[in-house]
C-alpha cells in the first residue's frame, strides 16, 4: 500500500507500544490482536525502530495481511489486516 | 493385483503416520545454563517473545541458572553446612545477579539497570512476571537443585514449574524447531 493509502485507512484497533523496548511492542500487538475480528485492521505506534521489522515477520508467521508502515518522526505506524 | 496394491497403500498410510508423529511441533527449548544477569535477560526476551509468536516455550534452568529462580523472601531450614555455603556464595534470585562482563564490583549492573529503566527495557522480575502470564513453561533441574543444596521451598511461585531431568529436556528439545543453549 502507498503511504496516502494507508493514511486514509481507519483501524479498528491501535496499539500503543511507544516509548516500549523490544519485546514490549511485539507482546502488546500479540496481547491486543485478540480483541481483533478477522478482516479487521490493527494499527501499532512504535518508538522502536526493530518493530517495524518485526512486525512483517510476525504477521508471516501468524497469517496476517502486513499492509505497511507510516514514519512520523520517529514514530512508526504499522498496519496490518487480520 | 488389487491385494498388492491395497497392501502397500496400507504400508505407505503407516509410514506417513510414523513421520509425521516424528515432525518438530512450533515449539521453542531453551537451556538457561548461565546465571549471568545479560545472558538471562536475552534468554527471556526470546522466551516471551516466543509465545508472541505463538511457539509453546519451555524453559530448562541448569547449574549456575537455577539461581534465577530462587525467591529472595524466602530461607529454607534444615540444610547442612554445604548447602548453606553455597547458598550464601550464590546469587539470591533475579535481583541479585550480575553481568557476565563489566561488572566492576556491581557498578556495571547497576548502571545497566539503570539504563534500562530509562530505555523501557522491561527488567528481569518484569519479563519472568511477563512469561509466566504467557505460559512460558519453567523446568529446573532437580541434580543442579540437589548439588547447589537448594530446596524447592526457595524456589520463586510460577504457575507452570517443574522439576525435570535430562530426560525431559531431550524428548522435548526432540519435539522442538528451535532449541538454544545460554
Amino acid at each position: 500500500m502507498t503511504i496516502e493509502e494507508l493514511k486514509s485507512l481507519k483501524s479498528d484497533k491501535t496499539v500503543d507500544a511507544r516509548s516500549m523496548a523490544c519485546p514490549g511492542p511485539l507482546l502488546a500487538a500479540k496481547k491486543a490482536i485478540g480483541e481483533v475480528e478477522e478482516g479487521q485492521i490493527m494499527e501499532i505506534l512504535s518508538s522502536d525502530e526493530g518493530t517495524k521489522n518485526d512486525i512483517p515477520k510476525w504477521c508471516k508467521k501468524q497469517e496476517f495481511e502486513y499492509l505497511g508502515s507510516i514514519d512520523e518522526d520517529g514514530i512508526y505506524r504499522l498496519f496490518l489486516k487480520k | 493385483m488389487a491385494n498388492e496394491l491395497e497392501l502397500q497403500v496400507q504400508q505407505l498410510e503407516n509410514q506417513l503416520k510414523k513421520l509425521q508423529g516424528k515432525q518438530p511441533k512450533d515449539q521453542l527449548s531453551i537451556i538457561v545454563f548461565s546465571g549471568d544477569l545479560d545472558k538471562v535477560l536475552a534468554a527471556m526476551i526470546i522466551a516471551t517473545g516466543g509465545r508472541a509468536m505463538d511457539m509453546e516455550v519451555k524453559m530448562f534452568f541448569t547449574f549456575w541458572g537455577t539461581s534465577m529462580l530462587r525467591d529472595k523472601n524466602k530461607s529454607p531450614k534444615g540444610k547442612d553446612f554445604m548447602s548453606k555455603m553455597f547458598g550464601f556464595m550464590l546469587p539470591k534470585g533475579s535481583s541479585k545477579l550480575k553481568l557476565s562482563k563489566l561488572n566492576m564490583c556491581g557498578m556495571g549492573t547497576a548502571m545497566l539497570k539503570d539504563l534500562m529503566k530509562k530505555k523501557h527495557v522491561a527488567s528481569l522480575e518484569e519479563m519472568i512476571a511477563t512469561a509466566a502470564e504467557l505460559g512460558v513453561e519453567i523446568c529446573i533441574c532437580e541434580m543442579s537443585m540437589n548439588l547447589m543444596g537448594f530446596k524447592r521451598e526457595e524456589m520463586i511461585d510460577y504457575p507452570n514449574l517443574s522439576y525435570v531431568g535430562v530426560g525431559t529436556y531431550l524428548s522435548d528439545a526432540d519435539e522442538s524447531k528451535i532449541q538454544l543453549f545460554i
